[in-house]
């Protein structure tokens, strides 16, 4: 009795997190498997045949690269545009600022089905051809606001005064930037950066509207599950998600080696 | 005309000349001149609000004047941005980069400037304000004394010829605060480099500078030695907001060669004309201060062994509160409801209770004369307001 009370918070915890993990272990699981028919849902035996020819699937590769390269592109643009927006909001005082405020998070709030069919209104009207560049624009576009709010947070808890002292200690405005600014805005610009690459690199919905004949990633996972879902598919999600978990543990022994050099 | 002033103006003053700032119809500093001498402890004082950190701010380059010039010794620098000044700031939340360590902190200037070697400095630095054994630390990992310290080697390893500190003291307690206070004045002598000071603590001002710049509503009130300015308030402002004065409307009665003579509520005071600051002819009127500690307190009953030619006021003992070195009387007379009285508890006489019927006298020389086309209270409030 005493131990449950002691131990609840931590019980807790670990089924929240294994609520959130499980999902992923299934499909890691899964790109072990050597499925009978089409469909990948039943464990058969184990067999490594995806994991050695991951793009052994037509188009699945060229879907992924596909993806990959609109990600970085939008993750490059939202991110530039976006760290500009969050600073002009935050240290300029200018008409309608409080208007595009809240303008700047319409995009996170509205349904991604009615932005993907007024976008596709907009381009067909424009006349523009849908494809790799149609996608790409309008993932900069919702991607903005995520990058704009994670920078805004940062920069608005920065002090300004650490800037005049920069510039107080002979360093240009140039200098100002690149040695004060930009490393204490750093951890918001990349918070925003790797939430862009995350949110566009598994879009479907906008992505599905303004693709025209291009496929991505998504788009060939939904499209493959009518038919029958390929073991390679698990491998790609799996290996993602290693390499997400690898970044974060990366990320964390960095952090505490420094904080250790810190205190002697 | 300053190649001209080049050669009888030596050393690095730094020279204010009508010197303002407006944000739009408010003017937070009024047109102003003032020199600041070559190596000395200049104190800006004033409450929240009075143009002294505007004024700091534009010695430093981070304000543009709106008229006037800033020179530092024979240069003209009014059009030079703050990096290319040679003047450092102390910010008042110290403003430390909390992605470098202190050592880097402190080499920033020496590395903005293109100084490779700056290991020597920036470890001789760090000893001078006792920190040697922090340089590998985060500024967040350091107390608020420890972080003021890291603040002022940061901007002294520069070497400017000028030294700005904008309320550095402001963030410390009281204890820590009295203890910086000495600590900067002795970095001050040790390094002797010209540090101009701003601050809203009357006492720490006194402490520290040799010169203090009273600063009330974008204009310089009075500058001086503090024990100058303390004696001799040449308005009402300075009279309250450095220490407290008791202030006593009363009318010229008459002026003899080097002493004049008022009347207030029938009581007769006399004081030096020399302490006049105003021209006011017989009969005028008059704005007569004394401060509390220069006041002796006597019980009505011995009113007749207090020495003749002492300016003497009766009254009663409304309130009095013991602090220690000192007990504070608050005494209604008639020419003043709430006079006030320091008495050093030496020896403490029994009857000086609230109720008492007194005697105050003092020595007519302490006594000081000011404008009284001013208002009686400026000062009084703000002193107050600030918790100082």
């Amino acid at each position: 009795m005493r131990w449950i009370r002691r131990n609840v918070v931590v019980v807790a915890g670990l089924l929240t997190l294994a609520y959130m993990i499980l999902p992923n272990l299934v499909v890691m699981v899964f790109s072990f498997n050597k499925p009978k028919g089409r469909f990948n849902y039943e464990w058969q035996t184990f067999s490594l045949d995806a994991w050695k020819d991951p793009c052994g699937v037509a188009d699945l590769c060229g879907s992924l690269t596909l993806s990959f390269q609109i990600a970085v592109w939008a993750t490059i643009g939202a991110t530039v545009l976006g760290t500009m927006i969050a600073f002009a909001l935050v240290r300029y005082r200018f008409r309608a600022r409080g208007a595009i405020n809240s303008l700047i998070f319409l995009p996170m709030a509205m349904p991604e089905v009615v932005m993907a069919a007024s976008l596709l209104t907009l381009f067909l009207n424009m006349g523009a051809e849908l494809g790799f560049w149609t996608v790409l624009i309008a993932h900069i576009m919702f991607c903005l606001s995520f990058v704009v709010t994670a920078v805004k947070a940062r920069v608005m808890s920065m002090d300004p005064k650490l800037e005049e002292a920069a510039r107080d200690l002979y360093a240009g405005p140039v200098q100002t930037f690149v040695r004060v600014t930009l490393p204490i805005a750093a951890p918001g610009i990349a918070a925003g950066a790797l939430l862009a690459f995350a949110l566009s690199f598994d879009d479907f919905i906008i992505t599905n509207f303004n693709a025209g004949s291009s496929v991505t990633f998504p788009m060939f996972v939904w499209g493959s599950a009518q038919r029958g879902t390929p073991v390679q598919i698990n491998v790609i999600g799996t290996a993602m998600f290693a390499i997400a978990v690898l970044m974060v543990i990366g990320g964390q022994l960095v952090g505490s080696r420094r904080k250790k050099a810190a205190t002697p | 005309m300053t190649e001209t002033a080049s050669t009888d103006r030596g050393g690095d003053d730094v020279r204010l000349t009508g010197i303002s700032k407006s944000y739009g119809s408010f003017h937070a500093v009024k047109p102003l001149d003032l020199t600041v001498p070559e190596g000395s402890f200049f104190a800006l004082l004033g409450a929240s609000g009075c143009g002294k950190t505007t004024t700091l701010r534009m010695i430093a380059g981070l304000e543009d004047p709106t008229t006037g010039s800033v020179f530092l010794g024979d240069k003209d620098v009014t059009g030079l941005p703050p990096h290319k000044r040679p003047v450092n700031t102390v910010f008042q939340s110290y403003a430390l980069f909390p992605h470098l360590d202190i050592y880097e902190n402190v080499a920033f200037g020496l590395r903005r400037r293109g100084i490779k070697s700056v290991k020597k400095q920036v470890g001789d630095m760090l000893d001078l304000v006792q920190l040697g054994d922090f340089a590998k630390r985060k500024p967040h990992q350091l107390s608020g004394g420890q972080q003021q310290r890291v603040a002022v080697a940061r901007a002294l390893i520069n070497h400017p010829k000028v030294l700005l500190l904008d309320e550095p003291l402001g963030a410390l307690d009281l204890k820590l605060r009295r203890q910086m206070q000495l600590e900067l004045k002795r970095i001050q002598t040790e390094v002797g480099i010209t540090f101009v000071h701003v601050t809203h603590d009357q006492e720490e001002a006194m402490t520290m500078a040799d010169t203090v710049a009273v600063m009330n509503a974008g204009r310089v009130e009075q500058l001086g030695a503090p024990a100058e300015l303390y004696e001799n308030p040449q308005t009402t402002f300075v009279a309250n907001f450095l220490g407290t004065s008791n202030l006593i409307e009363a009318d010229v009665a008459e002026k003899t060669g080097d002493e004049v003579v008022v009347t207030s509520a029938g009581v007769k005071l006399r004081l030096p004309a020399d302490r006049l600051t105003t021209q006011v002819p017989d009969g005028g009127r008059l704005l007569v201060g004394v401060r509390p500690e220069k006041i002796s307190l006597g019980h009505a009953d011995d009113e007749g062994s207090i020495p003749a030619g002492r300016n003497r006021i009766t009254g009663r003992i409304v309130d009095s509160s013991f602090i220690g070195v000192s007990t504070q009387y608050v005494i209604d007379s008639p020419v003043c409801a709430e006079l006030e009285v320091y008495a050093q508890n030496i020896e403490r006489d029994g009857r000086l209770v609230p109720g008492a019927e007194v005697v105050l006298h003092w020595n007519p020389a302490h006594t000081f004369g000011l404008d009284a086309a001013q208002d009686i209270d400026a000062g009084v409030k703000t002193v107050d307001e600030e918790g100082a």
